[in-house]
């Protein structure tokens, strides 16, 4: 059996294939992680939470401080200016726009603002912001972080909405009930468990982001909750030190990446845990 | 359908050109307080679907209108233009936009195969016991923030991959025609570096959207396949792959869009020159995203600033035709199922 | 069975000592039967009784899943098919299958046809028109899509798909043709004409189908096995297992009293 024998040989190279791909993109990943973890744990140390940005030359290491309280600040803004607007379009999106014109026009946009290069964003603010203001400022860096929230809420409002079914919606007008208190009362509580998990993903995304900063909070050397000026943040410090050939300067890039890296990966985890207990 | 119309006991979807789920106009006889919250609700959460919209348009606009020094200054030139002198102000974007190109080319040529084998490998050949862990861990890799892997990239695997580059000449670079592509200076850091570090970036984004649309391919279908004889490949490259082929296009396309826009894992390594010499993939060259990234901050306001902005506006477009595109491929296979379904 | 010499029976399938297991759970529990050859046989029996495990072992199928096992003798004309050595590929070109719902390939009503073909012999492109028209004619489809062959698999009623699949079982040229309650998706015309096929095919194949419709198998089968639990409670020429079952539980279960 000539066909035989070469379709098994087929059948056999291509799933040894398959297992060398999982093997290559594991041991990627696991390097990658590794080494985050080998040089961040190093580098890590008190004075990472106590002491500021160190200036070109300095003789002492400095710490990451004022880098990690401006990018909670920003996150944190961003987040809270981000998730309801994205909520209430959400809604609408499955509430009240499932067949209109203003539905679909809007679910295409959004698809088009989750996919627009995050760097874009930071253009556009800084065209219609920081240009007009005149100056780098963490209120536009948190702005622009804030567009990136909206369209991942956005999204995972209107499919957790959408997974609701119809039935439980009639239930409800069944005993007189007014739209806004259907979505209000039974299809937003039922579908929380899911549009927390998206709010949480939103958040993941945005403490890691990077390009949007750049022209928008800059950076910071010094401690400065002041949103109108230019505000320290990990990722710009962390691309800032990364390219320095100081090692000291790397080492503290090494330590900052270490420690988005776990916040994210918290928050991923977290994030499943409320949505497999919830559901 | 008929689930909307029922969720709009008092609302008349005729008078509102059959589309039903837009509130009717009425006018209650008594103005409740309840009711009143129907309206209310109603125009709240449109609006808020209006800001969305708005944005998108802002975000053209303004695009357009901070890059306009430098459209009608270069005009269409501008983009078939390698020359990129700020000091001579005489801006061209060939060099960011064939970084660009190039580097998401490399990335899919390398993650696509790797994630069919990785999707392949999670829903059919992994120990039961493995699947979740291994699904698990690819889906939280998908998280991991751009710049780790652009760091990572640079100080870790490009020295790595500059003493191994030698080695890509002396094979790759033998085969005829291809072979320019991996003749050049073993520098590490350059077109290729930052394309391999692109494609580990979007691996787990391609595998696991692969997965979930494997996963969900009907047992009884792939039975069937099995049922006349078919080897688990056979089974997963005839069935499988065509029935689910609209949602592996969406997850290519997915990373496609991410490696186009991706500005971190690639500024890091693809060496940010604006001088490219020839078509070996060795050479260092930038990206629009990595241009930005380096030059933007320190521009002087005026024409390097437009012209930088510009080269975002171009990005922007890249990446919606990219989204438009497999949108309409996958309506035109929707379509197409639809009329013979 | 007394009438196997009779009738000049030749066995088929033969289930000896037969055991199978999900994980922990004991599905199948000492199942001892001939199937003949040319002939229907229906398995029937209340939802959970393990009817469609015992049709799903004949072509292996269970081997996709790890924790199912199975033990004891299955022949398949003489020789133990769960044999570590058997090719499973070729055994599942010996026997066909058809599922609950039709499952048409994602490619077109030819290819659909000619996938299985291919996987097991080397056809010329005229020897392979021949034999998808040979199948459709079989499966009493080829009027019906003769002009459009063509076109998606999916494209076709459900009826039709379901006989698709049929011509795609038997395409193949298997010696055992499995259906898996193969109307139990179709509407009551798709149905008759899909039992009207049954019979012919008996002509060729040994059918095996596993039904939760009594009158279906009352009608179709020439032999039926009533199952309980895992247990082969009765098996028989279904004339006789309807009309004068021997055990108590079978009367039951026919008579509507139960299940």
């Amino acid at each position: 059996m000539d066909l035989h024998r070469r379709r098994y040989l087929v059948n056999r190279i291509a799933l040894t294939l398959s297992l060398a791909a999982m093997a290559f993109g594991l041991v990627w990943l696991l390097w990658i992680l590794w080494t985050t973890f080998r040089l961040g744990v190093s580098g890590l140390s008190l004075d990472l939470f106590t002491k500021m940005t160190p200036p070109p030359g300095a003789s002492e290491p400095g710490g990451l401080a004022n880098a990690i309280a401006g990018s909670l600040v920003m996150v944190g803004l961003g987040t809270l200016v981000g998730t309801p607007v994205g909520i209430l379009a959400g809604v609408y999106l499955a509430e009240y726009g499932r067949f209109n014109w203003l539905g679909s026009v809007t679910r295409f946009i959004n698809d088009v603002l989750l996919s627009a290069p995050s760097i874009v964003i930071g253009l556009f603010v800084y065209a219609v912001y920081v240009a007009q203001v005149g100056s780098f400022s963490g209120l536009a860096g948190a702005l622009s972080l804030a567009l990136i929230v909206v369209p991942v809420v956005v999204r995972t409002t209107e499919n957790m909405l959408l997974l609701v079914p119809d039935s439980l919606r009639e239930a409800v007008y069944a005993l007189g009930a007014h739209k806004w208190q259907v979505i209000m009362k039974v299809t937003i509580r039922a579908s929380k468990a899911g549009i927390l998990t998206g709010i949480l993903l939103a958040v993941a995304r945005i403490a890691g982001e990077t390009a949007p900063l750049l022209f928008t909070a800059l950076s910071n050397q010094f401690w400065s909750m002041d949103l109108g000026k230019p505000m320290a943040n990990l990722p710009v410090t962390i691309f800032k030190f990364a390219m320095s050939p100081f090692t000291d300067w790397q080492s503290l890039a090494w330590a900052g990446v270490f420690l988005i890296t776990l916040g994210v990966l918290a928050i991923n985890v977290a994030a499943r845990v409320l949505f497999r207990e919830k559901r | 359908m008929s689930a909307q119309a029922a969720a709009e006991p008092t609302g008349s979807p005729a008078t509102e050109t059959g589309r039903m789920a837009v509130v009717p106009p009425r006018k209650p006889e008594k103005a409740s307080s309840a009711a009143l919250g129907d309206v209310l609700f109603h125009n709240l959460t449109r609006a808020f679907a209006l800001i969305a919209l708005a944005t998108l348009a802002g975000i053209i606009v303004s695009l357009v209108w901070a890059a306009w020094p430098s459209l009608v200054r270069y005009g269409a030139a501008f983009v078939w233009t390698s020359e990129w002198n700020p000091p001579a102000e005489r801006f061209g974007a060939l060099i960011p936009i064939y970084g660009t190109l190039v580097t998401s080319a490399i990335a899919l040529v390398i993650a696509v195969p790797v994630s069919f084998g990785i999707a392949l490998f999670l829903t059919e050949l992994s120990p039961a016991w493995l699947r979740r862990p291994l699904g698990t861990a690819i889906e939280l890799l998908a998280a991991i923030p751009s710049i780790v892997y652009g760091m990572w990239g640079l100080l870790v695997f490009a020295p790595i991959f500059a003493q191994s580059q030698p080695f890509l000449s002396a094979t790759l670079g033998r085969i005829p025609l291809l072979g320019a592509l991996f003749d050049g200076p073993p520098i590490g850091i350059g077109l290729l570096c930052a394309g391999i570090i692109l494609a580990i970036m979007i691996i787990p984004f391609i595998a696991a959207v692969m997965r979930d649309v494997f996963e969900v391919t009907p047992a009884m279908l792939k039975e069937s396949a099995y049922g006349v004889g078919a080897t688990t490949w056979e089974v997963v490259w005839n069935v499988v792959l065509p029935h689910t082929r609209v949602g592996v296009i969406g997850g290519v396309m997915l990373g496609l869009g991410r490696a186009l826009g991706e500005t971190m894992a690639v500024t890091f390594v693809i060496g940010n020159t604006n001088f490219l010499e020839g078509v070996s993939l060795f050479l260092p060259g930038n990206s629009i995203t990595s241009a930005l990234a380096n030059e933007f901050g320190e521009a002087a306001p005026g024409i390097h600033t437009a012209a930088l902005i510009e080269l975002g506006l171009i990005l922007f477009v890249i990446t919606f035709v990219v989204l438009a595109f497999s949108k309409l491929l996958l309506l035109r296979l929707a379509k197409g199922e639809g009329t013979q379904a | 069975m007394d009438d196997a010499a009779t009738e000049n029976l030749v066995t088929e399938v033969a289930f000896r000592n037969f055991n199978f297991h999900y994980g922990k759970f004991h599905a199948l529990k000492n199942i001892n039967l001939e199937i003949y050859r040319r002939k229907v046989t229906a398995f029937i029996g209340p939802s959970g009784c393990g009817k469609s495990t015992l049709l799903r072992t004949i072509n292996r199928m269970y081997d996709l899943y790890p924790e199912q096992r199975a033990d004891g003798e299955l022949l398949l004309g003489g020789r133990n098919i769960l044999d570590r050595g058997v090719d499973i590929y070729d055994l599942r070109a010996k026997v066909g299958m058809v599922f609950q719902k039709p499952t048409p390939f994602p490619m077109s009503i030819y290819e659909n046809i000619a996938f299985g073909v291919r996987l097991h012999e080397r056809l010329t492109r005229g020897q392979m028109d021949e034999r998808v028209e040979w199948a459709l004619r079989k499966a009493a489809l080829w009027n019906e899509v003769k002009d459009i062959l063509p076109r998606s698999g999916m494209s076709l009623s459900g009826g039709q798909q379901q006989r698709l699949c049929i011509a795609r079982g038997i395409a193949v040229k298997p010696q055992v043709l499995l259906l898996d309650e193969p109307t139990s998706a179709l509407d009551p015309i798709s149905t008759l004409k899909i039992e009207e096929l049954i019979t012919d095919l008996a002509d060729e194949f040994t059918i095996v189908i596993v039904t939760h419709n009594m009158q279906q198998a009352a009608r179709v089968s020439d032999y039926t096995a009533y199952m309980y639990l895992g247990d082969m409670v009765e098996y028989g020429k279904t004339d006789q297992l309807f009309l004068k079952p021997t055990k108590k539980e079978t009367e039951d279960y026919i008579t509507g009293r139960f299940g």
